[in-house]
């Protein structure tokens, strides 16, 4: 296929599941931010949601404060910020339009309709707390439509594998930045008091990526920080752990290789990131400091990206 | 985009412009424009017996409630046509119209002989204007009128096309004024648009009247995709191997006819390239791919000849492919349309299309020309003189509708400098009556109303045939009283049925 197809195939994933990514991140923020502060501590949590969309900086740059209604606004429907939904959206059906021979029909539909939809909202406004649930909500079943449609309709080539990179690779950069700028909640108990407080700080994590009933599921205990890393990062049974991302990107980057008949870097890096997951145990991260871990794993996940690039896209 | 006359009913005049043909306002003496529906004294024509029989059963509120439907549908299929210089409505719908326009297969028949003989004498005349010039030694048609025309490409001098096609894909513009004949208005012989709406309007009036259809025997213009597939690679050069690959060259997706590129692309099962990439190298041309560089035999291109090699013609073009053109020469590539096909369909050329279709094949042309003054020939220009206020002047290498006359609706003062442009440049000008356009049945706000009517049918050619799936693109005036049917001036579209009897 052509090289532009394949990458616009693989921002359009990416830019759907950012755009995802930060419609859970405004939600669990708000989860969180309607606690009495007796359970929230001092930290302002809309600054973390910036933090943890990439954008803290560019934020300051348009406003004084990080308030709810200013986060809000900028990660939702600002235009000054690239990666805010509206503009995810808008790339996404950009994208769209220019590998329309590479969608299927339903895929197509999905992403025009929600831009559709997505203009409507943005004039509509979303003064209430209700119109504002009601578009992340949207946001999050535009990208499941997305995500289905892609599953059902496509033909299993190289079109979908490369939209499936894109997908894991910006899910993969998500659940780190999250855990990276909460780490500090999960360290070990014995260095920090657990409370009413960290507790809703854990859950609000794993609210945003859509884990809180999986964890209750895979270890059948109360949220404890050790168990929510172990989560995140090493069960391959989550799709949105770190170790599953990496299974799936090794899987996809083969599937491309035996397709193409030749491996190349992409394919050695993806598997050396994944073996190292998967040889690591969360003892070890903890002494290792997962802060450093998480900070090393981001920047493999980036290289990775760009060795995609290199080998395929361009 | 075409302008048809005022209804005589209509008080007042309207100014009409356009980008290629133009039709003044009819002169008072001219009879009631031609309906194809209810045709001269009202009488019911055959092909619209049962469509007449179905309005009259089918509530207005019914007609409304699918006309909307159509209107989703397209949206959400995103059939859609950018505007430029329009920032609020960058991507807009092309307004349809459900009521279809129907041709009986005697006309039809007809028509189609005279379309296939036109783009063979299209062919045979850029092949020899390119070759032997025996059209110019035969005097037939000017020297001037080739040499000094913009849209001649000296490259192509002497220059083998595989089969000898130059003309793959041409949208012949027709018009009626009465029942018996079917005029030429113009001949696109570039890069012709709009086959998308001829398919996609048959998808949706099947979805949603499929009771009408029941009631008819349509036929069917599905097989385009296929047939058009089948020219490209039945052109393709020597040198390539026995499975030719086909591509697509858009200009991107900010083109006005963006849609239409990836629909045919995806219809065609073929890739949609833009010219980044594209590489040329050793003379072959090749598209990057995820496993490298393949090979591209034939180039379905939408990008004009201005914009195709950066190194032969316009060095800005960032849409092009360096070397193409040298790739082209070394017969490694078709190109479809040939590069220099603008040399057919120049305004100036398309005076003389009864006198080349005489000369190449031995024929009378079946299908009328508009009679044309061409202003370089003193007794012409004397005529267009002397009647300025009832004919259309229009530039000869104009378009956008600049540069034109339409003498009926224009004030004394326009009509005098016209005249002193005319008497400096005689030769940049040629002048047409003003022509009653046939009307059909359109739904409008106030019900079902004549709006008139224009069809742009297509012609495929490839090594061995020339084909015409029957139907084509009609456009509509939506706005009473005549006007433009071009859709970036507020025209409509139509489904076109061939009835097959």
């Amino acid at each position: 296929m052509l090289s532009r197809t394949a990458e616009n195939l693989y921002w359009l994933a990416r830019y759907v599941e950012r755009a995802e990514y930060l419609a859970r991140t405004i939600d669990a923020t708000l989860r969180v931010t309607a606690l009495p502060a007796a359970y929230v501590g001092k930290t302002n949590e809309w600054d973390s949601a910036l933090l943890t969309a990439g954008v803290a900086a560019s934020f300051y740059q348009h406003y004084a404060e990080a308030n709810e209604q200013n986060v809000v606004e900028y990660l939702s429907f600002s235009p000054a910020n690239p990666s805010s939904i509206r503009n995810c959206i808008e790339a996404a059906r950009l994208n769209s339009r220019s590998v329309r021979t590479a969608l299927t029909s339903e895929m197509w539909d999905t992403i025009n309709s929600a831009w559709i939809e997505l203009q409507q909202a943005w004039s509509r406004g979303t003064s209430t707390r209700e119109d504002l649930a009601k578009f992340l909500r949207f946001v999050q079943e535009t990208s499941l439509r997305f995500d289905g449609s892609a599953y059902r309709t496509m033909l299993r080539n190289d079109a979908y594998w490369f939209s499936r990179l894109g997908v894991h690779l910006e899910r993969a950069d998500n659940t780190a930045r999250i855990l990276d700028v909460k780490y500090h909640v999960l360290l070990p108990e014995e260095e920090h008091v657990g409370g009413p407080l960290d507790f809703y700080q854990w859950s609000s994590i794993l609210r945003s990526v859509s884990a809180l009933t999986a964890y209750h599921w895979v270890y059948r205990e109360t949220l404890k920080p050790w168990l929510i890393a172990d989560l995140l990062i090493l069960n391959d049974t989550l799709p949105r752990s770190l170790a599953s991302c990496y299974g799936n990107l090794v899987r996809n980057l083969d599937q491309i290789g035996v397709a193409y008949g030749r491996q190349g870097p992409a394919q050695r890096h993806a598997r050396g990131v994944r073996n190292r997951l998967e040889h690591s145990n969360m003892n070890d991260i903890f002494q290792h400091g997962v802060h450093e871990f998480i900070q090393e794993f981001i920047a493999d996940n980036s290289r990775l990206g760009e060795i995609i690039t290199k080998q395929y896209l361009i | 985009m075409h302008i048809a006359l005022a209804r005589p009913l209509l008080p007042s005049r309207q100014v009409m412009h356009s980008r290629g043909n133009a039709w003044g306002e009819q002169s008072d003496s001219m009879a009631v424009a031609f309906d194809e529906m209810n045709g001269p004294g009202g009488d019911l024509r055959p092909a619209y017996r049962e469509l007449a029989r179905w309005l009259e059963e089918t509530p207005a509120e019914a007609l409304e409630y699918r006309r909307q439907e159509a209107e989703l549908l397209f949206r959400r299929i995103g059939i859609t046509f950018a505007v430029y210089g329009d920032a609020e409505a960058q991507e807009r719908l092309i307004p349809f119209d459900v009521i279809p326009r129907i041709i009986s297969a005697r006309e039809w028949a007809l028509l189609e002989r005279g379309l296939k003989q036109r783009v063979r004498a299209l062919n045979m005349f850029l092949r020899d204007i390119y070759h032997g010039r025996e059209v110019l030694r035969a005097e037939i048609v000017p020297d001037d009128l080739i040499f000094q025309n913009p849209v001649f490409r000296p490259e192509m001098n002497g220059q083998q096309v595989p089969h000898d096609v130059y003309v793959h894909i041409a949208g012949i513009d027709i018009v009626r004024v009465d029942a018996n004949d079917f005029i030429v208005l113009e001949d696109n012989a570039r890069t012709p648009s709009g086959v998308s709406y001829m398919l996609e309007n048959r998808e949706i009036m099947m979805r949603l009247f499929p009771d009408l259809f029941a009631r008819h025997r349509v036929a069917p213009v599905e097989r385009y995709p296929d047939e058009l597939l089948a020219a490209l690679r039945s052109v393709a050069p020597q040198s390539a191997s026995a499975e030719p690959t086909v591509a697509l060259l858009t200009p991107g997706v900010y083109n006005s006819a963006y849609y239409e590129h990836s629909f045919l692309a995806d219809k065609l099962g073929i890739e949609l390239v833009e010219g980044r990439d594209l590489i040329v190298k050793n003379n072959e041309v090749f598209m990057r791919t995820t496993e490298g560089l393949k090979r591209v035999d034939v180039i379905y291109r939408r990008v004009d000849d201005d914009f195709l090699d950066p190194l032969t013609f316009r060095p800005d073009s960032a849409l092009g492919v360096p070397g193409l053109m040298s790739a082209y020469a070394a017969g490694h590539v078709t190109l479809a349309n040939a590069v220099g096909t603008g040399i057919a369909d120049d305004k100036a050329i398309y005076s003389y299309m009864p006198e080349i279709v005489r000369f190449y094949l031995g024929e009378e042309p079946i299908l009328k020309n508009v009679p044309t003054w061409r202003c370089r020939e003193p007794k012409d220009l004397a005529y267009v003189l002397d009647h300025l206020g009832d004919l259309v002047v229009k530039e000869v290498h104009g378009s956008g509708g600049y540069g034109m006359l339409i003498g009926p609706a224009a004030t004394k003062a326009t009509i005098e400098a016209f005249r002193e442009k005319l008497k400096r440049e005689p030769e940049g000008f040629i002048a047409q009556p003003t022509l009653a356009l046939s009307t059909c049945p359109t739904c409008t706000a106030s019900g079902l109303a004549p709006r008139h009517v224009d069809l742009r049918p297509f012609v495929l050619t490839g090594s061995r045939q020339t084909t015409i799936v029957p139907g084509g693109l009609t456009r509509v005036a939506l706005q009473e009283g005549s006007l433009v049917v071009n859709s970036s001036q507020g025209g409509g579209t139509k489904d076109t049925w061939i009835l097959d009897e």
